[in-house]
């Protein structure tokens, strides 16, 4: 499904080159539940923002489905975002004057449905994600835990070929955090496909593989009980 | 086609967008935001409305005080209209004229204090028109006896009685320049010598005639029958006929009905605009291009603002623009909920305007005149110009709104939704 082969990212800063990733291969396939883990630092966002296309490596090449995806235009890849990625991000990202239902339905907008097609839409990811009675609340009078189940409904309202998500509870308490990982765990029971950066291991334990990045490079890919058992 | 409908996508989705943000942006940025767009549109219409208003509170004095809506006149190297009663005859026969008042004219000197004067002292001396007049035909023409400030006015039957021009009487003009003469100490009731060619006559004030219009406040009235033996005509023939037209005639049709009529073999027969000094239509025109020029220097400072008004608002959601972009939404899209944003603030702004425009300023403005020193000021704002000019504002405030989103637009994703530079 996706390929990513010889990824390299660096950056200039006023100390000089950064080379933040520095040659990582990895592959997923359909219907899988990845998670990436490494320090502070180690790469695995920039990783995360290579592969989904909002930023563009110095090197490397990523195929999606048999794509180039690299040689699209900024356009194509707004587009291909929007058809086959859905993203969550560590601080929700919602849109402050939408309400629940509008952020949920927003990308389905975009895509060209009618408006009562992509408002029954998003409202069935809403039910999904148990928030369907805060549908017409605005982010602000939501919770953190809240939010980031909007930010799921609405990355997941359009059916994603793949699911990014970084660092999704990283900002929320115990509490939602489970509530969020229950939902992640039942999504990829349906079959999504997930790729989930994190650096609390108890999270990561719901995936059902491990990609460990240190230093710009993987270090470990594998099943995630053999880390448990390790 | 697939073009075409990705336009019409991103424009809808702009519009959900910008209405989104409309509705549930602060009270207080919007009304801000608005407030400016109508002091803009007010700014583009008012001032350049003013400044044709000054000149046109003239121009409609002058038509309504003295020429009327049709004037006919002397030809150029006649002393006075040949014919006059047969073109009277024709004017009465003409449905469109509501009325119209024939005038006597004379160039005439007026003295006053001439019983206290000593031997060495200088006269004091006025030139003026001496005009001769129905006083019931003049007034329901021209309304003459409304600008009698002092006194009363004409009656038939008056004798060696007259009214004077305040231009002409110091107390009204106390202007001291060298050739300019005005009467001292001279009100009504005061006798005073009205000298015609070599005729002179004492006659009193009876009244006191004040208006912005030169024409009719540096001038000397007095009843037609008194002139015409003072000027020794009594072949009948006048000076100037001003025509008043009924309501919603249009004075260039008449004007060419009595022409048609071969009345200009014998006078000059004119609009009101026709009649215009070539000075005063010149002044009109600058005036007109002053506005314009304002009215522009108003277009771009509005267009500034919009501007960064929009490119801090996109600014400070460079965060949101990024995260629509992450998610799928299109630049064209985000940058078409900008352009809306900009148009509903031009709109709102010109909608306001409007209102007060018409509901209040023209009507205040007609009803209390701005006193300038030389006439009385209107607000002339012709629908046709005013929407023009709103055409104008909406366009400069949508280029104004477009750039600036898509600056911020053009920017990098990722770097928009981190928050880096």
């Amino acid at each position: 499904m996706i390929t990513v082969t010889g990824l390299k990212r660096s950056f200039k800063t006023a100390a000089g080159e950064t080379h933040v990733l520095k040659g990582i291969d990895f592959s997923a396939e359909s219907g899988e539940f990845v998670a990436v883990m490494g320090r502070s630092g180690a790469g695995k966002s920039t990783f995360l923002y290579q592969i989904s296309l909002l930023d563009e490596p110095n090197e490397g090449s990523i195929v999606i489905d048999g794509r180039d995806a690299l040689s699209m235009s900024a356009e194509e890849k707004t587009r291909y975002r929007l058809n086959t990625f859905g993203f969550v991000f560590q601080d929700y990202a919602l849109l402050p004057e939408l309400t629940a239902l509008e952020n949920v339905a927003l990308p389905l907008l975009m895509q060209g449905l009618q408006r009562a097609t992509a408002y029954e839409k998003a409202l069935d990811a809403l039910v999904r994600v148990r928030l369907d009675h805060r549908s017409g609340n605005v982010p602000s009078q939501l919770s953190g835990g809240e939010q980031q189940r909007v930010a799921i409904a609405r990355a997941v309202s359009h059916n994603p070929a793949i699911l990014f998500a970084d660092e999704p509870t990283a900002n929320l308490d115990n509490e939602s955090s489970l509530a969020v990982l229950a939902i992640f765990e039942e999504l990829h029971e349906a079959g999504q496909t997930i790729i989930m950066v994190t650096h609390e291991e108890e999270f990561a334990a719901a995936a059902k593989r491990l990609v460990k990045i240190d230093d710009g490079r993987v270090i470990y890919d594998g099943p995630m009980t053999l880390v448990r058992t390790k | 086609m697939k073009r075409l409908s990705r336009f019409f996508l991103n424009a809808r989705i702009g519009f959900f967008l910008a209405i989104r943000q409309l509705s549930r942006a602060s009270l207080w940025t919007n009304g801000l935001i608005v407030f400016v767009m109508v002091l803009t549109f007010l700014n583009l219409v008012v001032v350049s409305g003013i400044l044709v208003g000054l000149i046109q509170g003239s121009v409609d004095d002058t038509r309504k005080q003295f020429t009327a809506d049709v004037v006919v006149s002397t030809l150029p190297d006649k002393k006075y209209i040949e014919n006059s009663q047969n073109i009277l005859g024709i004017l009465d026969t003409i449905p469109e004229i509501e009325s119209y008042t024939a005038r006597y004219s004379e160039g005439a000197s007026l003295e006053a204090n001439y019983l206290t004067r000593r031997d060495k002292d200088k006269p004091d001396i006025a030139g003026t028109d001496l005009i001769g007049v129905n006083p019931v035909a003049e007034d329901a023409v021209t309304d003459l006896s409304s600008l009698v400030v002092e006194g009363s006015y004409l009656s038939p039957g008056d004798v060696d009685q007259i009214l004077v021009g305040s231009f002409l009487l110091a107390q009204y003009n106390p202007v001291e320049a060298p050739g300019f003469e005005a009467l001292e100490n001279v009100g009504v009731g005061t006798k005073i010598r009205l000298k015609v060619g070599e005729v002179t006559r004492e006659v009193t004030v009876k009244g006191i005639v004040d208006t912005k219009v030169d024409e009719v406040s540096r001038r000397v009235y007095m009843v037609d029958t008194q002139v015409r033996s003072f000027i020794g005509r009594t072949d009948g023939n006048v000076d100037q006929v001003s025509i008043r037209l009924k309501d919603g005639v249009d004075p260039a049709v008449v004007r060419d009905e009595i022409l048609r009529s071969g009345v200009g073999n014998d006078a000059k027969v004119q609009t009101f605009e026709d009649a215009l000094p070539q000075f005063l239509k010149d002044i009109i025109a600058t005036f007109g291009l002053l506005g314009s020029v304002f009215s522009s220097v108003g277009l771009v400072v509005s267009s500034i603002t919009i501007f960064i008004v929009i490119f801090i608002n996109a600014l400070t959601r460079r965060k949101f623009i990024g995260i629509l972009k992450g998610i799928g939404v299109t630049g064209r899209a985000i940058e078409f909920s900008y352009v809306f944003q900009s148009i509903f603030y031009a709109v709102i702004g010109s909608v306001i305007g409007l209102l007060l425009l018409y509901l209040v300023l023209v009507p205040a403005i007609a009803a209390n005149p701005i006193d300038f020193p030389f006439s009385d000021g209107i607000l002339v704002a012709p629908l046709g110009e005013t929407f023009a000019r709103i055409g104008l504002l909406v366009f400069a405030t949508l280029i104004a709104g477009y750039i600036p989103a898509r600056m911020i637009v053009q920017k990098n994703t990722l770097n928009s939704i981190l928050g880096r530079n």
